[in-house]
């Protein structure tokens, strides 16, 4: 790509990766009301308003923020950290367009470390305030990352053997161009690999249980106890922009159609009509998963992660036997 | 190469102050004597480095027989950069670094020459040379690692095994080279790797295997790594960093320039073997580290790790080299060399911490600090750089290195072959495996270490350490973060050493960028615009959450369930941090549990005392090493029964002797 291309194509670049954040921003929340929408229905129960994520955010910013006494500035620091990374691995990851910002930088394993970085950052918040269930909870947390971690790289390396490159908007484009890879043996299970990779990483039944209410049951809420006001609203959004990330990762890597080619307005239109669809999509799915199961015992889930670890080893195999 | 020479005589210098002058006046003479040859060394091998050229020294006078023979090409270059950089920092840090009591004579003199050895090995071009500087170096380190023996029974233990590993190292190594010396008819560097292609595969695999033991036991990498836990933690700050940081390098400078620079290449399972000992080490080492405690022993896990990393590299480069990809060879080697380069930076400024804190709250048990950061906070800044590059955590040079090396393997691929492939898979699996497990392991160093609430009165009345001290670990930081956020700067660099060790291949693995970007495959990092965007999104998140709250922040209690007064007793501990992992990897760690409860005399109901004791050990030692040393101590016992001190007794062997001499002549 010639310099002048770049720089022409640019503004448009800008643009999109901003849509893409706005839709993320935006997304992630509704993402996780339609998910407790569709327990509720599943249970029986009404359940709040799908935009209650939302509503929660403007409540919380109008709150105090409370500081444990003991803690440093990394609390305070994490939560922008985590919303920071998570804002940096949207606006490269080709979500409603091919042709995000930094198109050339855009690469799979970056967006991985960039989770890892916003994982990190919760983890060390933990640990800040020098309280029991802080620590507990980063220590569960970075023990399921720890393991999800590796079965995360190795999925995504799959997808990248396949296409000769972790470059990813190349990986999405590839996938455009040859239809018949997505039902690739080495696709499939990668696919299974990645969901279990990230039911595990957004904190999901079975392996988290996001609405719990018992400290020592908790995994991702005991870390982020000591939370409070726009903090705990920061903290609420990274999370929900990772699960809108991870849900559209998977969304785009496996079925990439919809997806943007170019930076026209139409194009973007439908694709961000796409994105939201496939979301969603996965979403009511795994919310249906949650209800119908029951939470793993802390460490029966080692077994899940290493089974995907597995699927994601054997993703690798059947992608370099079948190229 | 002039230059070079300078640097190593600023080195025996310094030894000789060090040896000599009166008690004060000697610690400032050797630091900076020591320094100017870090300095010196630094400049002539940048130079070697930045041109390309390889520069020779030769001399018959000073090493009587064989005579010196020294060469400066951008392979060993590379490594005195490395060195002389750490080095600097180390001889700075030590200034202000007074645990232990005061430097004796030994302590003194024997820094800086450890230090010239460790300059001297990559530059050694014949067989004496090198076993010469090696020798040097074995022995200088095992006097520093002895100087707080003290304080402490643990650095005798640990010299011991040091000392024992090092010299079965260095015997495997020194026969190796013999053979193949004799068979080459010259004990040059340059002899040998001209003849080498002529000689039997035999003699030269079994050259291989034998150098390979030893530059794999200097390296650390699992088997032979029993030594490094035990020594690197016991020596002090200044010389664990210089351990961890500079001399495990030469024993994977070794295996590149034997292996591939003298033997050419090789064949194919040699390389296997490497990327498989790197597989074994990295796995290994991650585990270990997240399992560990105590904070210099978590390190030393950490670099059998980060070795291992290395080896996986170099065995992807040489087994993709003999399978005749030499462009995807010149990647892989390019990824490993950076990640040694990477490794020495993070891992010297975390070591030179762990000795900082080591110094401010007198403890290195994780489970005895805690809230470092209020008392301790540039130390803490400074340690949280070197833990978030070796988490690998964008934009540090961690993450750039790891990237490079799993782009190298994704692209070695290619290589339609069964057993480069599998080698390849077991090795991204490897890498993967550790990238989260390092990342515990740190969050552990970091979060238990210096966040929360001091748990002993020591902790929470550490106090923060010298400027020199200070400035030491800054020397090492800085290019934590240097190279991560333009890595590129130094691939031209990276790229010569990598050529010379792989025997040119003219490849360009890298395009010019400020990043890092694949030549040939569509692949790139551009951290710098990363970097923009990540500051840009957190100020735009800092700016909105200002414009919308509408109140300020308050401290209060931390939440108790209810409870009042939280005590640093409730908080996790680094040994309950790591419980869960522990327990998930019980199969490898093999981890001891002790629980014993002493009853009330009057019913067994009632209970007096629990006491609960749990300890890792390393498996591998128990298992593989134990048998051997319990061998070894049976035969002593046989062999001094036989010495019971009566001097009838040893005529009598005398005389048995000289019979069966004359019968064996006659």
């Amino acid at each position: 790509m010639s310099a002048t291309v770049q720089a022409s194509g640019l503004g448009a670049a800008v643009a999109a990766s901003l849509i893409q954040l706005g839709a993320v921003v935006l997304g992630g929340p509704l993402l996780v009301g339609l998910m407790a929408k569709v327990r509720a229905r599943a249970e029986g129960r009404t359940g709040a308003p799908i935009r209650q994520p939302l509503l929660d955010l403007r409540k919380l910013v109008g709150k105090e923020a409370v500081h444990a006494e003991h803690a440093s500035a990394v609390l305070p620091l994490a939560p922008f950290v985590l919303v920071a990374s998570a804002a940096v691995a949207v606006a490269i990851t080709p979500l409603v367009t091919t042709a995000p910002v930094l198109r050339q930088g855009a690469d799979l394993f970056v967006v991985v470390y960039l989770l890892l970085t916003g994982s990190v950052a919760l983890a060390l918040a933990g640990l800040d305030p020098g309280t029991a269930f802080g620590g507990m909870g980063a220590s569960r947390a970075m023990t399921i990352g720890a393991l999800a971690e590796p079965a995360l790289l190795v999925a995504v390396l799959a997808l990248s053997v396949q296409a000769g490159t972790s470059n990813l908007p190349a990986i999405v484009s590839a996938t455009l161009a040859h239809p018949a890879w997505a039902a690739s043996p080495g696709r499939l299970c990668a696919l299974v690999a990645l969901v279990v990779v990230v039911i595990a990483e957004t904190g999901r039944i079975p392996v988290d249980n996001p609405s719990t209410h018992l400290e020592l049951t908790m995994i991702h809420e005991a870390m982020v106890l000591e939370y409070a006001g726009p903090e705990l609203g920061l903290v609420t959004l990274g999370e929900a922009m990772r699960l809108g990330l991870l849900f559209a990762l998977v969304a785009n890597l496996f079925f990439p159609w919809g997806i943007a080619t170019t930076t026209s307005p139409a194009a973007v239109v439908i694709g961000l009509v796409a994105l939201g669809a496939k979301t969603a999509a996965i979403a009511v799915a795994i919310a249906l998963l949650e209800v119908s199961t029951a939470k793993l015992r802390l460490f029966r889930v080692p077994e899940l992660l290493a089974g995907g670890f597995v699927l994601a080893v054997l993703a690798v195999v059947a992608g370099l036997v079948t190229r | 190469m002039s230059l070079l020479l300078i640097g190593l005589g600023l080195g025996l210098a310094g030894t000789a102050a060090g040896a000599l002058l009166s008690p004060r006046r000697r610690v400032p003479a050797a630091a900076v004597l020591g320094s100017g040859a870090c300095v010196v060394a630094f400049v002539a091998a940048g130079r070697a480095l930045v041109s390309g050229q390889t520069s020779t020294f030769r001399s018959v006078e000073l090493l009587p027989l064989t005579g010196v023979r020294l060469s400066l090409d951008p392979l060993a270059a590379l490594f005195i950069v490395t060195t002389a950089v750490v080095g600097l920092a180390a001889l700075c840090y030590g200034v202000g670094y007074t645990e232990g009591g005061p430097r004796s004579r030994t302590a003194t003199a024997m820094l800086p020459a450890f230090l010239t050895s460790l300059l001297l090995v990559p530059a050694a071009a014949s067989v004496a040379t090198f076993m010469v500087a090696w020798e040097l170096m074995a022995l200088t380190s095992t006097l520093l690692l002895l100087v707080e023996h003290r304080h402490r029974a643990e650095a005798r233990d640990a010299a011991q095994w040091y000392g024992a590993m090092t010299h079965v190292g260095a015997a495997a190594i020194l026969l190796g080279l013999l053979l193949l010396a004799s068979r080459a008819g010259g004990q040059t560097f340059a002899a040998i790797g001209l003849r080498a292609g002529a000689m039997s595969p035999t003699t030269r695999s079994l050259a291989f295997v034998l150098v390979l033991v030893g530059f794999a036991s200097k390296a650390g990498a699992v088997p032979f790594h029993v030594w490094l836990p035990r020594a690197h933690p016991e020596a002090p700050s200044p010389v664990s960093a210089l351990m961890s940081a500079a001399m495990v390098n030469l024993g994977i400078y070794g295996i590149v320039r034997v292996g591939d620079g003298l033997l050419g290449g090789g064949v194919l399972w040699w390389w296997l073997v490497v990327v498989g000992l790197g597989v074994a080490s990295a796995l290994f080492g991650a585990l270990h580290a997240a399992a560990s405690s105590d904070l210099k022993r978590l390190l030393a896990y950490s670099t059998v790790d980060n070795v291992g990393l290395v080896l996986i590299g170099v065995g992807a480069a040489g087994a993709l080299e003999v399978t005749g990809h030499r462009a995807l060879a010149a990647l892989a080697m390019l990824a490993a060399l950076f990640h040694l380069v990477n490794h020495a930076a993070f891992k010297g400024c975390l070591f030179l911490g762990a000795g900082a804190v080591q110094q401010a709250s007198g403890s290195r048990d994780l489970d005895r600090l805690g809230g470092l950061v209020h008392r301790l906070p540039l130390t803490a800044l400074l340690f949280g750089v070197g833990a978030l590059s070796i988490s690998a955590l964008p934009p540090f040079n961690g993450f750039a290195s790891e990237w490079l090396l799993l782009e190298g393997l994704l692209h070695g691929f290619a290589a339609h072959s069964a057993a480069t492939t599998t080698a390849l898979l077991a090795g991204v699996a490897a890498l993967a495996l550790t990238g989260g497990l390092t990342a515990a392991a740190f969050v552990k160093a970091l979060g238990i270490g210096f966040l929360g609430q001091p748990r002993t009165p020591a902790a929470a009345n550490a106090r923060e350490v010298a400027p020199s001290m200070l400035a030491g670990m800054a020397m090492l930081a800085a290019p934590c973060l240097l190279l991560g956020i333009v890595p590129g700067s130094v691939v031209p660099m990276l790229r010569r050493a990598a050529d010379t060790g792989l025997g040119d291949t003219f490849a360009r693995p890298l395009r010019a960028d400020l990043g890092l970007n694949l030549a040939g495959f569509e692949g790139a990092i551009e951290p710098v615009l990363l970097l923009a965007a990540f500051v840009g999104a957190l100020v735009v998140a800092w700016a909105s959450v200002r414009l919308f709250a509408r109140r300020g922040a308050r401290r209060a209690e931390a939440w108790g369930c209810g409870r009042e007064l939280q005590t640093a007793r409730m908080e996790y501990t680094a040994t309950s941090f790591a419980e869960p992992l522990q327990r998930v990897f019980a199969d490898v760690l093999r981890p001891d549990h002790d629980l014993e409860v002493t009853h009330v005399a009057e019913s067994r109901y009632f209970r007096q005392a629990i006491s609960y004791h749990s300890r890792v050990d390393d498996a591998l030692e128990r298992t593989c090493y134990r048998p051997v040393i319990r061998l070894v101590e049976a035969w002593g016992g046989f062999a001094r029964r036989a010495q019971n001190g009566n001097l009838h007794r040893y005529l009598a062997f005398g005389l048995v002797a000289l019979v069966a001499l004359l019968v064996v002549l006659a």
